[in-house]
This record gives structure tokens, sequence and C-alpha cells, in this order.
């Protein structure tokens, strides 16, 4: 098998193991909180024998391991069990929010990315000069401010002062594209103005590392213009640290957009999350948070196999 | 001086550098940022098709005056006097632009290193042509083809294909050679080689040197050739020019310079310098025996050290020689514990050394000490030289206070470095000054056996020589051994008393060192010792005749 095979089935089982844990720790974690479920879906008022058939009923007695593995049993085939509070499946709530917030997300990341790397390199090209303090003077100012700020910032100048676009984020199912596109102009900008600078400064940081090697000497003696330098002969050697913090910026995008999808009241994960926390509803927090943890890891799985597919000492052994 | 050289006969003029200045900025540690000058009024003519040669100790400035041509300052460097003229016009007038125009195409750079001077994310081929497409004087086929010609007269093994290879996938010597053809795909009127073979093996060197050789004479290309082995430009160059401290010492023809010095400076550089030194009779019981010893890396099926057998006598040096990948570092690894061997034992002092780094006692530890070839990474550049001469005394010694500080300058004295150093920072010191450190750290644990791994490599010649006393003087005062681990044979004659060479991880020839270096040699100690330049006019070319076999490097 040749090593860059062995080097990434390595990481993709890594990766799965890790999900294991993790879903391990999110039951463990969620069994510790205090209350009991009968209770505070029956309420206080409840007779004990009502609350005992209802734990009969979901299972609530049987010892921990048992029900971790019905419950991981059940995630595995696609049931992620139902929510305490609403008695809907979670799979079928779950789906179609988790679909918008990737589409949130996706857009962010389509213009945050390219942007943050272009900004980067410009930043290299023009360094210590004022187009390099322009650039990260407005990216740090940008990831300064709380997202929050930003999301009430935007909504107040687009949608309330030049009305151009709707305060509320409002998609459903058959709204049409280029609709769907203009409701998250808003959440997606303020989810660029977080991310952009973090991918910006570690760009341009490591571009800057690679620029003290002996070879970009070598480029500069061939007569390559700066900007043919940076492009041809730094980047592909800054690509495995610039892909991590790309990939941990797009994990934010969708694990992190809690906030800002409160703010425009998107119909996302983050606002699914948060109501259903406050309801204590569990098996909903623990469906999220696994879903969320597969998210992370995936990304990151990614990140870790860019880096090894970035470095041709290991794509093209001796 | 300049005057002394005859240039009526030397056809068409294309470069003249006229009273050059050159200045950097340098950020002393604690103190204020200062101008100082590395090219000092310097003055210099080349005709087509000849070379040049530069030389002299590092921070004579030649590579500074070598890329002046290219208009190019490494660092913080700057031209700040005098005049460039390329081809008629005086470069340093016309900009930025005007310097990218003719970088690449008119003038071309082949560095000391081409392992870090290729981009280890293209293919070769890409680099190559790299220059030749950005100025337009090819399309990407002529460019390619031009390329594979200059692999082949550079005899680098497949030409039609080792261009799709990448930087890693191809050795030290063939790399070199990849770099000078880099340099001419573009067809230039004039380059540079920075030190092309300082960093390969002797018996790689004489290939790639002889492949330049050709090539210059072959293409009529100008050359600038910056060494600070004379015997390496006596080989190529028409003309030698002699700087030190970035000042002209001496010009004129190769002949004269080699033959007839006018210069002290220059007669210290060509005059030998070879330490005599006698050699001792082995003792009864040996310090350091090494037995049937054979290591991989790591389970490999390849051994690295097969069944190496030798001993070192209390008070003694055995040098290790060899190329590199023969096995000379691992068999350092293996007696030190980093790498345990597979099979074999290594006794110390009459007792058996575990294998492992981790199972030594401390006393085993204390009595084995390293020197290292870069003395500037095996420093902490953040503790001053008293502070890492100390170090060992705490730790082995558990000398405190005044006691500790009393033995540091006592080690000082004996590395001939004053009071005055004991505040310095690594960064503070030359290259001979952070290796005398280094081997005062050694001393400090009172040691039975160094090892010293290439030490003098990295150092200009003179200076070198100043070790080379040094650690003599030390093994008679102290009575401590040596493995001295080298692949240059000159050093071998001024210090050894025994010496093993080694040849793909096995020891070849073994023995007191007049035995060693007494014909009939086999093969490799022949070829090791042809390999050694000598400041001969022609010598490369015998020496090419005489061999028996071929270089590992090719």
């Amino acid at each position: 098998m040749s090593p860059i095979v062995k080097l990434v089935a390595q990481r993709i089982a890594l990766g799965v193991l890790l999900l294991f844990a993790v879903s391990v720790l999110i039951f463990a974690g969620t069994q510790i909180l205090p209350g009991d479920v009968a209770q505070s879906i029956l309420g206080q008022s409840a007779t004990p024998e009502a609350l005992a058939n209802l734990r009969q009923e979901l299972g609530l007695n049987d010892p921990a391991i048992v029900r971790y593995f019905n419950w991981l049993g059940g995630v595995l085939t696609g049931d992620l069990g139902t929510a305490l509070t609403t008695r809907q499946e979670i799979t079928a709530t779950l789906g179609p929010r988790l679909w918008n917030t990737l589409f949130l997300a996706f857009w962010a990341a389509i213009v945050s990315v390219p942007l943050a790397i272009l900004l980067g390199l410009l930043a290299v090209r023009y360094r210590n000069g004022p187009i390099d303090k322009a650039i990260s003077g407005f990216a740090l100012a940008s990831t300064s401010f709380p997202e929050f700020f930003i999301g009430y910032l935007l909504v107040f100048f687009f949608a309330v002062k030049l009305q151009w676009l709707p305060p509320i984020s409002t998609v459903y199912d058959g709204m049409p594209f280029l609709d769907k596109l203009r409701a998250i102009v808003l959440p997606a900008t303020a989810l660029v103005l977080v991310v952009l600078a973090h991918m910006m400064r570690m760009t341009r940081a490591a571009i800057l590392n690679v620029m003290q090697s002996a070879y970009i000497e070598t480029a500069e003696l061939k007569g390559l213009s700066a900007l043919d330098i940076i492009r041809r002969h730094a980047f592909p050697n800054a690509i495995a640290p610039i892909v991590n913090v790309v990939m941990l910026n797009l994990a934010f995008l969708v694990v992190g957009v809690v906030v800002v999808e409160v703010i425009f009241v998107y119909p996302g994960m983050g606002q699914y999350l948060v109501d259903h926390v406050a309801k204590r509803d569990v098996p909903v927090v623990q469906a999220v948070g696994l879903v969320f943890a597969a998210v992370y890891i995936s990304l990151n799985i990614i990140a870790d196999i860019a880096a090894i597919l970035a470095n041709p000492r290991l794509r093209h052994p001796k | 001086m300049a005057d002394a050289v005859s240039h009526a006969d030397a056809g068409e003029l294309l470069l003249d550098i006229r009273n050059l200045k050159i200045e950097a900025t340098v950020y002393p540690p604690g103190e204020d940022p200062r101008q100082v000058t590395i090219v000092d009024g310097v003055s210099l003519k080349l005709h087509k098709g000849k070379v040049l040669g530069l030389i002299g100790e590092s921070g004579a400035g030649k590579s500074t005056i070598g890329l002046s041509s290219m208009g190019y300052g490494r660092g913080g460097v700057k031209i700040t006097g005098g005049e460039v003229i390329l081809n008629g016009r005086d470069i340093l007038k016309g900009g930025m632009s005007g310097l990218r125009k003719l970088r690449g195409r008119e003038v071309c750079y082949v560095a000391q290193s081409a392992a870090a001077a290729f981009n280890p994310s293209h293919r070769l081929m890409d680099q190559v042509v790299e220059a030749a497409l950005r100025h337009g004087t090819a399309t990407r086929k002529e460019a390619e083809r031009r390329a594979v010609e200059l692999f082949r007269k550079l005899s680098l093994p497949n030409p039609e294909t080792i261009g799709r290879r990448y930087p890693h996938q191809v050795s030290g010597g063939q790399l070199q050679r990849v770099m000078t053809a880099m340099a001419l795909c573009s067809e230039p009127d004039l380059i540079v080689f920075d030190e092309p073979t300082t960093a390969l093996d002797v018996t790689t060197q004489i290939d790639v040197l002889a492949a330049i050789k050709d090539a210059i004479r072959d293409t009529g290309v100008a050359a600038l050739y910056i060494t600070h082995d004379l015997a390496v430009v006596a080989q190529v160059a028409d003309e030698i020019m002699v700087l030190r401290h970035g000042k002209l010492v001496e010009w004129g023809k190769t002949r004269q310079i080699i033959k007839e010095p006018r210069q002290e400076y220059t007669n210290a550089l060509v005059s030998v310098h070879e330490i005599e030194h006698q050699e001792k009779p082995p003792r009864d019981t040996p310090i350091l025996s090494v037995k049937n010893v054979t290591a991989a890396y790591g389970g490999s099926d390849v051994k690295v050290l097969k069944d190496v057998s030798v001993d070192i006598y209390a008070g003694q040096t055995l040098a290790v020689v060899g190329e590199s990948g023969s096995g000379k570092s691992t068999l350092a690894r293996a007696i030190t514990g980093l790498l345990p061997p597979e099979n074999g034992t290594i006794e110390f002092a009459g007792r058996k050394l575990s294998a492992r780094l981790d199972d030594r006692k401390r006393d085993d530890l204390r009595e084995l000490q390293m020197i290292y070839q870069m003395a500037d990474v095996a420093m902490n550049p953040r503790q001053t030289v008293g502070t890492i001469i100390g170090r060992p005394l705490e730790f082995y010694f558990n000398m405190r206070g005044r006691e500790r500080d009393a033995r540091v300058a006592e080690l000082l004295d004996k590395i001939e470095m004053g009071k005055g150093f004991v505040d310095r920072y690594p960064a503070e010191l030359s290259g001979g000054q952070k290796q005398r450190v280094c081997i005062a750290r050694a001393l400090a644990a009172k040691p039975k056996l160094i090892i010293c791994d290439e030490v003098t490599s990295a150092l200009d010649p003179l200076v070198a020589n100043g070790i080379l006393n040094l650690l003599l003087e030390l093994q008679s005062e102290e009575d401590v051994a040596y493995l001295f681990i080298t692949h240059d044979l000159a050093t071998v004659k001024s210090i050894a008393d025994s010496i093993a060479v080694m040849y793909q991880g096995t020891v070849v020839r073994y023995g007191p060192k007049s035995k060693v270096l007494e014909p009939p040699f086999d093969d490799y100690t022949d070829l090791l010792l042809r390999s050694v330049p000598e400041m001969e006019i022609g010598w490369l070319e015998k020496a090419i005749e005489g061999r028996r076999m071929e270089s590992a490097g090719n």
C-alpha cells in the first residue's frame, strides 16, 4: 500500500474512533444532568403511577449502558430518537434545519475563504506598507466586534435605514433560490466578517514564514515578479497551515452560528439547539451535539488529509 | 594590484564593477542598530567566456559581490556606492524592473545548497525552464529540449525523465547539477556559482566540478566562481581574486595566485596547513570497544551498520571516514545509545554499555560527550556562554555559585577564550568561537571519550586548523579519546592515530593511520584519497582519469 493511502486511512479510522468517543461523552454528559425526564415532561403535579409508566415507556429504567447502545443503534440507522417536548421524530425535524445551516455556512465560506486568502496574499505582497496595515486593521476590527453587534449594525443600516434587505431571514421549502440567497445576505455577511480576520492573518503568517526559504531567493533571482513569487513559489508550500485554519473556521461556520441564527431568526441548527436546551429536551441536545461533533471532526480530517496531499514528499515517495 | 593583470588579449568586456560599496544594517542584541560595511571599494572586470574565482574566508564579502552582479542584496544588505556595468550599462540605475529583466536572463545564479534552493512542491523541469519562459527567450517546448540536452551534458542519469522528478527524489550531487542546468537553460552571459560543491562529498564534488567545467567551456558562458577552497577554484578559474573583510587583497591569473602569491594573506591561504601529528601506538586495553555491531532504522531490512568492530584507546583518536550515507554518523548514534543496535556489544571503560540511552547510568552519559558540525544549533541561543558551559557542571557535579564560575573560567582559558566571553550570547560569537564553546561544554563533563561529528566541516580552513590544534592540545592534557567523524582526508592525516574507512555500512579498511594510508589501497580508499582536491592546475582531469570506481553520489 502506498504510504499516502495508509496515512489517509489512518486519519479516517482515527476520526471514526473519535466520533464514538464523543458519542459516549455526550451520552454520559446528559445522564449526569440533574432532573428527571419523566418529571419534566409531566410536570410537578404528576402522579407516581403516571411517572412510573412514562419511565417504563421511555426505557428510563434500563441500565445506562443498555440505553447508550439503544441510542447508538438508532443513530447508526438514522433514527435520532423522539423529541420529548414535541413528540416529533428528531431526524425529520433536524434534517431541513441542518440543510439550512449548511446552506448559510456554504455561502459564507464561498465568500470568506477566497477573500481571506486573497487579502492574505496582498498583505504579504505589500507587507509592512499601508495596504498591509489597512487590511490587517480592517480584519482585526471586524473580528473584535461581537457577532451580535455586527448583526444588529447590519440590520440597522441595510434593513431599517436603507431597506435593501429583509431584517429577518425567513426561508421555507420551495422558496425560489434567488429569494433564499437574498434572505441570507445579512447573516452570511455577519459570519464572513467574523471569520475573515483569522484566516487572513494565518495566511499572511504562513506565507511570510515560507518567504524566508532559500527557494524564494532562487525565484527572485530568476527575475519573477513579487506576486508570481508569492503565488507560485510561496503559496503551494504554505497550504498545510492555511487549510488547517480554513477548516477550523468552516467548522465554526456550522457549529458556531447560534448567535447569528438567533439574531436573524434563521431556521437552522442553532435556533433549534437553543430552543431545546431551554426546554431540557435531552434527546434533541444529544442529537445536535452529535451532528456538530461529526461536522467538526470531518472538517478536521479533511484538513489533515489536505495537508498530507500538499506534501510532495508523501505524494511522490522516492 | 588590479593593474597587475593584463586584459589586452581578453576579448569583449562583460562585467565591470567599479568601486563597489555594500553596507548592511545589523541589530546586535542589546545595542542600537548600526551600519556595517561589508564590501569596501572593490573593482573587478570580467570578459566574455572567462571564469573569475572569488576566494576568501566567511565574511570576506565574496557572495555579496557575486550577487551584486544581479543587483541583489541578501537580507538587509544594500549596495550603497559604485557602479555595476553589465553589457555596457549600469544595472544599478535601471530600477527594480530593469533588474528583473536581467535576473534569470543575462545573469543566473547557482546556490551552495541546491537542496534548499529548489522549491519542494514543483517538478524539476518546471523550475529549470521557468526563467526562460518568464523572459520569453524560448517556448516551453524549446526550453525543455534544451534542458534535456543540458541534463545529458551534465551527465545526469535518465536525462529524458529526470525533469519529472521532485527535488527530494534525486541526490544532492545530482540536484547541484540540475541547478547548473537551470542556470544555463536561459543561455545567460554570466553565471554566479556560489560555493556550488562545498556541501557535497569530496567524491561527488569531483564529478560536479568536472560537469560545471565542461558546461562552461562548451557554452562559452562567463562565470564568477565563489568558494573558500583555493584548490577547487584553481581547477576552473582563469583568474582569481582574493578578498578579506570586504576588501581586495590580490587579483591575478590562477597560476600566479597559487604559485607566486604576492600578498602575505594569499600565501597563508595557499600554503598547506598540515599539522604534524605523530601517530601513537595502541595501548593494552581500549577505552571503547565496538564489537560486531549491526543496526537498522525502525526494524527495516536495510542494515545501516553491518558487523562493525572498532577499538579506541585512551588519549587517542580514531578517525571514521566515508561518504555521506556510509554509516559514520550512524555508528556515533549506536555508541551514544540513540540507535540501539540489533546485534553486537559496545564496551566502554571496562563495562558493557546498555544498548538504549534510557537504560544508561549517569556516569555513562557523562564520560561520553559529543560535539556537532553545526555549533550554532547545538547551543541554546538564549543562554550565555557561562550558562552553557556551567550546565554540565551543575548537572553532573552539582557545582554551584563561585565554584562553578571558577571552573567555567578555567574551561574558557583552556579553549583560549579569555574571561570577556562569559556573558556573551552564541549569536555574538564567530563560527570558530562557537565550536570552541561546544568543546568546553563537552570537556566540562570530564569525559573519557568525545565523539566529534564533522566538527570542522563548516569552518574556514584557517579556523578549522585552530580547532584541530586545540583538540590535540586538550587530548594531551586531559588524556581524552576522540572518535572523529569526517569526510575530509586532510583532517584525518592531521589528527588520527587510527582510521576506519566506512562504505555502505561496513568498515572496509581499519588500522593504524600509517597502515591505512599506505599503498596498496582498496578501490574505495583510493577513490577517497584521489578525490581530495590538490592545488595543482589540471589536478581535476588527472584525478578523474585515475579513478577505479564511480562515486556513490553519481
